[in-house]
């Protein structure tokens, strides 16, 4: 089966939430099968950037466009995974995997088995049967990459998706994804405030200014992410550079936030 | 200064209530008991306050000539049609209001103003539409039931959280997807919560609608030991209605436990 190839690309992208503006031209463009990080203060605007790259919010201007072959097999071509998991309390591991096939051509016996290969994937097929309140952080959001991979997506959007574990079940959830990502091909918008994380992650890291957030500066990281180790100098090297980059805006977005 | 030596005292005794089921249940049965006593003393008259062996007795009676059994079935029968009858017309404006903007002002406005009706008081305007029969009864039921289901259905709606209804979205489900596999399990919890308080709503007027102009049915029958002074009968109708109560709040937790397993 062939993977998909898609591009993804912003232009002159615009926001405000009635009055206060959030985003100004900001221009991105993600190559096929890349990893696109992006940085910034909190409040610059980088989730809304992501649910207007997702079609889940739609920019005051500019536009987002994709470009490339998406796969017979992706059911889903832009896919999130969420910050919050965003499972159905009322629905098993499996449920909850599941409910993204249920409404397409996918007959059952191929619905099941897919269903099977995420949660061998995740590593969660012992928990098949589970309610989401019944698991850990970290499992819970195992739940959330099983069910946004079971579509085979070709454009994969995550939110600070493990931004809401504790730091070790992170550490372990990064490789995964990592690998996970890297295996795949498939082409990545990912948030984070871990300078840590965008270093390890990304091929493309955008760092956005202080609201109104604008692209400051893009830096690239030119080899695959299979292979990275946190403590790799040059990934060192990028995360100093990133927080050199931040740390006079972030301080001055805490600041704003304090004031408000 | 102040020394400090010594070993640290506890100090987080009290206010951890606890349980004690069988101490509920020897509660009741020492109550009934002393009143049972009381009235055999005579401290209290029999002409006033059955005894729980009267209303017992009253009650085997009355299922014995099968009284019983025609005035609780005629009264089940009108609770049972008229909840129903403001259950679904109840969630289908519920649920309309809580999904569509047409719906939802004009819905919000018509039952804001009818809300605080009290039911009861539209009894007889309701014997005058739809006569002394079964009509005017089931549709004061169905009346009393509609407007709290509504409002427990809407909130309910409202209440589902709204990153579930995008994670919906953003994953390409269609709209009665959405609906039948987010809000619909979402909202659940409250409806089925509203169901406790219009069961009981359904009594309350159930009762009423039977003492006006009603020969069958648990109220009535109540009614009428009033009125001949048999304290008996009377107040073994008013144990029969408390364990229809009991009946249906019984049934609704056995539903919310099946439905509502995940929580
Ligand atoms: N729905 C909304 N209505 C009004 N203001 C909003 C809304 N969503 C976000 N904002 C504001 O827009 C700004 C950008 O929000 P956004 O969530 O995109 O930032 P962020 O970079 O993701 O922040 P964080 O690092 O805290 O996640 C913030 O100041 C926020 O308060
Ligand atoms: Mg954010």
């Amino acid at each position: 089966m062939t993977a998909s190839s898609i591009r993804l690309e912003a232009r002159g992208i615009r926001h405000a939430y009635r009055g206060l503006s959030v985003l100004e031209g900001i221009d991105l463009s993600v190559p096929p099968g890349e990893v696109l990080v992006l940085v910034g203060p909190s409040g610059c605007g980088k989730s809304t950037l992501l649910g207007i790259l997702g079609g889940m919010l739609a920019p005051d201007g500019g536009s987002v466009r994709l470009d490339g072959e998406v796969a017979p097999d992706c059911l889903n071509p832009l896919t999130y995974v969420f910050q919050d998991f965003a499972l159905l309390p009322w629905r098993t591991v499996a449920g909850n995997i599941s409910l993204a096939l249920e409404d397409t051509a996918l007959p059952p016996a191929a619905r099941r088995a897919r269903v099977a290969e995420m949660l061998e994937l995740t590593g969660l097929s012992r928990f098949a049967d589970a309610w989401p309140k019944q698991l850990s952080g970290g499992m819970r959001q195992r739940v959330g990459i099983a069910r946004a991979l079971a579509v085979r997506p070709a454009v994969l959007l995550m939110d600070e998706p493990l931004s809401a574990l504790d730091a070790q079940t992170r550490g372990l959830l990064q490789d995964e994804l990592a690998a996970i990502i890297a295996r795949s091909g498939v082409t990545v918008a990912y948030v984070t405030h871990n300078l840590a994380e965008a270093a390890l992650l990304g091929q493309q890291i955008v760092v956005l200014s202080r609201r109104p957030g604008r692209v400051r500066e893009i830096l690239r990281i030119d080899r695959p992410i299979a292979g990275r180790t946190a403590t790799d100098p040059d990934l060192l090297a990028v995360e100093t550079r990133l927080w050199d980059l931040i740390r006079a805006d972030a301080a001055e977005a805490d600041r704003e936030l304090e004031r408000a | 200064m102040p020394r400090l030596s010594g070993p640290i005292p506890f100090r987080a005794r009290g206010f951890a209530p606890r349980d004690v089921p069988a101490a509920g249940v020897a509660t009741l049965v020492a109550l009934l008991a002393l009143w049972q006593l009381a009235a055999s003393l005579g401290w209290i008259s029999t002409i006033f306050l059955s005894t729980p062996a009267g209303i017992a007795g009253a009650i085997r009676d009355l299922a014995l000539s099968g009284e019983l059994w025609m005035h609780l079935g005629a009264s089940l029968q009108r609770l049972a049609i008229g909840w129903l009858a403001g259950t679904v017309a109840g969630l289908v404006v519920g649920f309309a209001i809580g999904l569509f903007t047409l719906a939802r002002s004009p819905g919000m406005a018509v039952v804001s103003a009818f809300f605080p009706i009290p039911k009861i008081a539209l009894v007889p305007l309701f014997i005058i539409w739809f006569g002394i029969g079964e009509g005017s009864k089931i549709a004061t039921l169905a009346f009393g039931v509609f407007f709290p289901t509504v409002i427990n259905t809407m909130a309910g709606v409202d209440g589902v959280p709204r990153g579930l209804i995008r994670m919906g979205q953003s994953f390409g489900l269609p709209w009665r997807s959405i609906v039948r596999k987010i809000v619909l399990p979402g909202a659940l919890p409250a409806i089925l919560s509203g169901f406790r308080i219009t069961t009981s709503i359904a009594i309350v007027l159930l009762v009423a609608a039977e003492m006006i102009g009603a020969e069958k049915g648990i109220g009535a029958f109540v009614l009428s030991a009033g009125n001949l002074y048999d304290v008996d009968n009377l107040m073994a109708g008013i144990v029969v209605l408390s364990a229809i109560g009991l009946a249906a709040s019984w049934l609704i937790g056995r539903i919310e436990r099946a439905l509502l397993g995940w929580r």
